[in-house]
């Protein structure tokens, strides 16, 4: 690389610069009548990694669409890095990467072909760097040795890398990703996790989206929960892991006696599981020191006792009424 | 490569200037196979009215044929204007057909639309490139018609000064500049139809259908043109004046007919661009 050394970019946001992605209101809807988003108010603020998420079909790729102007809402607005959109579209969408629903490039074209045409596009660049910064995003994304291949032979996994390493053209203030692991194997996907985690070391803002909360649970730290066309929830991690209340659980046989037990102590929710064997109750502010302590003055014959956490999993699919697509 | 190092290569001084979109594009439209067959089916056009020419033995009586074909036995560079007036009609519309058809739709398609949208391209760039890409490939097929005819012409029959139609002997020289004026003339003749093939590929995702309907639109054009009922029609229509190219072989050129066409073409370009922009610059890109 040359001469061209420049202060590393993005810098970490001022705390008091406008959130990276704000709707207010947002909705649309289709011809048809079809309503795809419904008063969307999503806020992203800068510097986090915030995972979009949702069953298919939830108005995740049809709100991230208007966010990048390829759809214009029925009403509300968008803002991108305290822009309106599409009004300043010129302005800020060079400086978002974005994936949108799934890696679409020319297929007689090579990948480094297809990132050429998409840099040429490009208006904003320096055109002299343009060979030296494919390189670097096709080797970021592990494509380096498949870049001079024609599109259609590429594997689903290689395709999404594509589509990724043309989101990284160029460094960018926010990164709009929507099912970046879709199709990756396992250790693909564990790749785009290291590489949203970099981005977001490096001061970044990321927008994920996927139908897996188990795929970016790991590099989230809030969410956004989707669930037909509306906003469901939002929050950091830490505040869904408390909804997401603990119960205790106590294998004994004598399921009867351990129930009476656990309900003295407060419990709102307690059963038996089907085998007879385990009792499950809902107690997240009792210590199961006490707990334990309880049955054993009570003479409940104690097998183990533990806490089950409700995993976050199990909390967004009562959320959104469907079960996430572990098949993936 | 370190993340450090990929962020250094931020973009620096002032933004380019140079039309590499553009560059792109033509590379996209001139790198495809299919626009290369198709352009080598053009080519053969010449080369096969040239073979059978030479090789038959029939009288030909002027008016039998394609215009001019009774006047290139006499002389070779006259099969440059035979071929051309041979693909006008229908081979040239549909080669535009198919490549103006495929260039929104076609992207669209692909999903490739949506990327160039982000990154972002206006969409009223997107259109403008896209046209300029079609007047570039429209103009060089019909060069390709004229040179290979040209080529062709030299090679198997005697040339040397033409005999114009209007009776003036001009020198060969002459002759072929007005040979790259009438393949000019033909591609601007054809830019009405490329403008209605774009704004018919906003309509549709599938290039296919975009295709179909710009070369039916191309081939019902001429079709009114024929019915002689309907002259008052035939003035509007983008095919009107396709063949107004043989006044380049007159001398001196009357250019009322000529400028006629130019004007129609530039009539249909202003509505079908009008249509295509406006169309394309509200549409919910979905694809």
């Amino acid at each position: 690389m040359t001469s061209q050394v420049l202060a590393p970019q993005p810098t970490r946001p001022a705390p008091d610069s406008p959130a990276a992605v704000r709707t207010t209101g947002l909705t649309k809807r289709f011809r048809g009548g079809q309503v795809a988003v419904d008063d969307l108010d999503l806020v992203v603020p800068r510097g986090s990694v915030t995972g979009f998420l949702g069953p298919n079909g939830s108005g995740k790729t049809t709100t991230i669409r208007m966010l990048l102007g390829l759809v214009v809402p029925t009403s509300g607005t968008v803002e991108l890095l305290g822009e309106p959109v599409p009004r300043s579209s010129a302005s800020v969408l060079p400086r978002v990467g974005a994936l949108v629903e799934g890696p679409a490039f020319h297929p007689y074209l090579s990948g480094r072909a297809n990132l050429m045409r998409l840099d040429a596009a490009d208006r904003t660049v320096d055109r002299h760097t343009s060979g030296a910064r494919i390189d670097a995003a096709l080797d970021r994304v592990g494509l380096g040795s498949a870049a001079g291949k024609r599109f259609r032979t590429y594997s689903l996994g290689m395709k999404q890398r594509l589509g990724l390493a043309g989101a990284m053209l160029r460094p960018r203030e926010l990164y709009v990703l929507d099912e970046p692991t879709n199709g990756l194997d396992p250790q693909g996907t564990r790749e785009v996790r290291t590489l949203v985690r970099e981005l977001a070391a490096d001061g970044c803002t990321v927008l994920v989206s996927s139908h897996l909360l188990a795929e970016i649970e790991q590099v989230c730290d809030r969410v956004v929960v989707m669930r037909a066309g509306r906003m469901v929830t939002a929050g950091t991690l830490d505040d869904l892991a408390l909804v997401a209340r603990p119960s205790v659980v106590v294998e004994t046989s004598a399921p009867a006696a351990a129930l009476a037990v656990l309900r003295r102590l407060g419990a709102t929710t307690a059963s038996v599981d089907d085998d007879g064997l385990r009792v499950r109750a809902d107690l997240p502010d009792v210590p199961v020191e006490d707990v334990t302590r309880a049955l054993v003055l009570a003479d409940v014959p104690v097998r183990g006792i533990g806490r089950s956490g409700r995993s976050l999993e199990e909390l967004f699919v009562e959320l959104t009424g469907e079960g996430f697509d572990v098949a993936g | 490569m370190s993340l450090a190092e990929q962020v250094r290569l931020e973009p620096l001084r002032r933004p380019s200037r140079a039309p590499r979109l553009l560059l792109s594009e033509l590379w996209l439209v001139f790198g495809r196979r299919r626009n290369q067959v198709l352009l080598v089916v053009l080519a053969l056009v010449p080369v096969l009215v040239g073979v059978a020419i030479s090789v038959s033995t029939a009288e030909v009586e002027p008016g039998q044929g394609p215009p001019f074909i009774d006047r290139v036995s006499g002389n070779g560079l006259f099969l440059a204007f035979t071929a051309l007036a041979a693909v006008v009609p229908f081979l040239l519309p549909l080669v535009m057909g198919v490549v103006a058809g495929d260039a929104v739709a076609g992207e669209a398609q692909a999903g490739t639309l949506r990327y160039l949208l982000t990154v972002p391209v206006s969409r009223t760039r997107v259109l403008l490139v896209k046209y300029a890409a079609l007047m570039v490939f429209g103009l060089v097929a019909a060069l390709t018609v004229a040179l290979v005819g040209l080529a062709v012409g030299v090679a198997l029959f005697p040339s040397g000064e033409v005999t114009l139609l209007s009776g003036t002997t001009v020198p060969a020289a002459s002759a072929v500049v007005r040979a790259l004026l009438v393949a000019a003339y033909v591609a601007v003749s054809l830019a009405g139809l490329s403008a209605v093939g774009l704004a018919v590929s906003t309509f549709t995702e599938v290039p296919v259908a975009a295709m179909a309907t710009t070369v039916v639109l191309a081939i019902t054009s001429q079709i009114l043109d024929a019915i002689p009922q309907l002259g008052w029609l035939h003035p509007f229509l983008f095919s009107h004046h396709w063949l107004a190219f043989g006044d380049l072989v007159r001398d001196p050129v009357p250019t009322g007919t000529l400028a006629s066409g130019l004007l129609l073409q530039a009539g249909w370009v202003a509505i079908s661009m009008a249509v295509a922009w406006s169309r394309f610059t509200t549409k919910d890109v979905t694809s």
